[in-house]
């Protein structure tokens, strides 16, 4: 049997990989996954580069901006898989959430227009907000959903990256107004006391890719077969995500010391929807907060991540667009899913924006 | 002459930063700046603004320099990493060893040998220490848990130390366990009766 050497950060939304392997649809296909843990993207994206791991979890922008030769150079970069849809939560520091409870914000986490008006009309200055990266669907997101509701960027948004693991102490110490970033992280910050939730990036454009498998692009070209057998195992387990009687076995094993390292009960908030915003312990429910495994890698997905960082920093959007086509691999996928008994594919939903915009949807200059 | 190349060591551990830095100076001669406070890392570097930024491989705040390699970065010169510089082996070796260099642009391969050499070398023996220090770890807690278990059926059974142990092995063998999983499992237990 191959044995894959994979590569993931602690994260919920790496559930599908975790899955497979505990669960052993990975060898159910003929193939082990060896799992490693990682601290960083950029080390994750480098361990793929020079094969020191086969492939890994990569946040949806990575591919794109290596092939746009942005954030070092690294081989070309393919992705072969979406692991998660959503996931990401946008929260507030504890001075910034009350200042928005003054002005009668209720934090229902309900609705993007509301919060995000609330939140600029607290900004005094750039609203600093943080992301785990900066070629992330957080950042895009934020960019996207601040922007259409009229604070002007750069002038008045300076997003920066930070580690997850540092933004509970950067919102206390007053660096930082907000953050953007996929759970366990937004929980944990509640936790620690340092902030507030405002809006799960669900509600900001539903259905937006979070994270892929990314592998280097000559490997998907040259040598598919073991790359099918796992992207059809992560299928399994993401068809295995989506019955709710998994979500107590699922959240175990999260919670493993060799994955996630963080109390069960926390990675439930995510996989349940129902989120603690607040150190009070309000709660609210977020329906389809994430989903694991929905559909193939999209190109219009791809495409819009490549015009939008092509726009924010000065490349060519055309060059871009096709550029960032080429990276999402859906035939691969497709391929992979058919050779499963009984798989019919779903047609992929056209997501609209907070705002009504569709993906496909090539921006105005 | 030409001037000394800046290279800021990224480390959050003191310690650790000074024999990095104890290694470099062994290497040749530069200007070294070191940065231990994550939460002003970017600001720090750029105030900096060095030739050279070594930091861990496994150092979660390597995504923070990633704003470093856009031309928009608040560097002078935007950074690469390694990759771009060098022979790829030179970029393998430094990646196994844990150490992830960026680099400003035109730097020289040959400047650049000499850092990546020393800073690997003195990365794969915190490796090593780091391997060490884990293993040890694991074999004081193995040893604690069996020793409770031992007594736990010193108590129960009224048997003396030497009998205990036996038992405890002949049950992991029985079972084809190790001999601490049987012992955990067994404190387990008597946590979950008492």
């Amino acid at each position: 049997m191959t044995t894959m050497l994979v590569g993931f950060l602690p994260l919920v939304d790496a559930a599908p990989l975790i899955v497979a392997s505990e669960m052993g649809f990975d060898r159910a296909e003929g193939v082990t996954l060896d799992l490693r843990r990682a601290n960083s993207w950029s080390a994750l994206r480098d361990m793929v580069s020079i094969g020191q791991v086969t492939a890994a979890q990569m946040l949806s922008a990575m591919p794109v901006a290596t092939a746009l030769g942005l954030g070092g150079s690294a081989s070309p970069l393919a992705a072969v898989a979406v692991l998660s849809t959503n996931g990401e939560v946008v929260g507030v520091s504890n001075e910034i959430a009350g200042r928005m409870r003054d002005a009668g914000h209720s934090f229902g986490m309900d609705d993007a227009y509301t919060a995000g008006q609330a939140l600029i009309a607290t900004a005094n200055g750039p609203l600093r907000i943080a992301v785990p990266f900066p070629f992330s669907m957080h950042a895009e997101l934020l960019y996207y959903w601040l922007t259409a509701l009229g604070l002007p960027s750069p002038a008045a948004l300076d997003i920066r990256t930070v580690p997850p693991p540092l933004m509970a102490a950067g919102l206390a110490a007053g660096e930082l107004d907000a953050f953007c970033v996929g759970e366990p992280w937004g929980s944990m910050a509640v936790e620690a006391g340092a902030g507030a939730l405002l809006l799960p990036g669900s509600l900001i454009w539903p259905g937006t890719p979070e994270k892929v498998l990314g592998v280097r692009a000559d490997l998907a070209d040259t040598d598919p077969e073991p790359l099918r057998a796992v992207i059809r195992a992560l299928w399994h387990a993401g068809q295995w995500l989506a019955d709710p009687q998994s979500r107590t076995t699922a959240c175990e094993m999260l919670a493993g010391r060799d994955y996630l390292d963080v109390p069960a009960e926390v990675i439930d908030r995510a996989l349940s929807g129902h989120l603690t915003i607040s150190g009070r312990g309000e709660s609210r429910s977020v329906p389809q907060f994430v989903d694991f495994a929905r559909y193939s890698p999209q190109p219009d997905h791809a495409a819009w991540i490549g015009e939008r960082l092509a726009a924010r920093l000065g490349l060519d959007r055309t060059a871009a667009r096709a550029a960032a086509m080429a990276t999402y691999r859906t035939e691969l996928h497709d391929q992979a899913l058919r050779a499963i008994p009984g798989y019919q594919r779903r047609p992929t939903p056209d997501d609209l924006s907070f705002d009504g915009q569709k993906f496909s949807a090539t921006q105005q200059e | 002459m030409q001037r000394l190349l800046k290279i800021t060591i990224v480390e959050g551990d003191p310690a650790r930063a000074a024999l990095i830095e104890e290694s470099l100076s062994r290497a040749g001669q530069y200007e070294l700046n070191i940065v231990t406070d994550m939460n002003r890392l970017t600001a720090a570097v750029a105030a900096q603004n060095p030739d050279i930024i070594l930091i861990d491989l496994d150092n979660p705040s390597r995504d923070a320099l990633e704003t470093l390699t856009l031309a928009s970065a608040p560097l002078e010169r935007p950074v690469a990493l390694l990759v771009d510089h060098s022979d790829a082996n030179l970029t393998k070796i430094a990646i196994e060893a844990g150490v992830s260099a960026y680099v400003v642009d035109g730097l020289r391969a040959d400047r650049l040998k000499p850092i990546i050499d020393a800073a690997v070398a003195r990365f794969n023996m915190f490796r090593q220490m780091r391997v060490e220090l884990a293993a040890t770890k694991r074999a004081l807690e193995e040893r604690k848990v069996i020793d409770r278990a031992k007594g736990l059926l010193m108590k129960a059974k009224g048997i003396d130390e030497q009998a205990a142990y036996a038992l405890l092995r002949r049950a992991a063998m029985d079972q084809g366990r190790k001999v601490v999983d049987v012992a955990e499992a067994l404190v387990t237990t008597a946590g979950l009766l008492s």
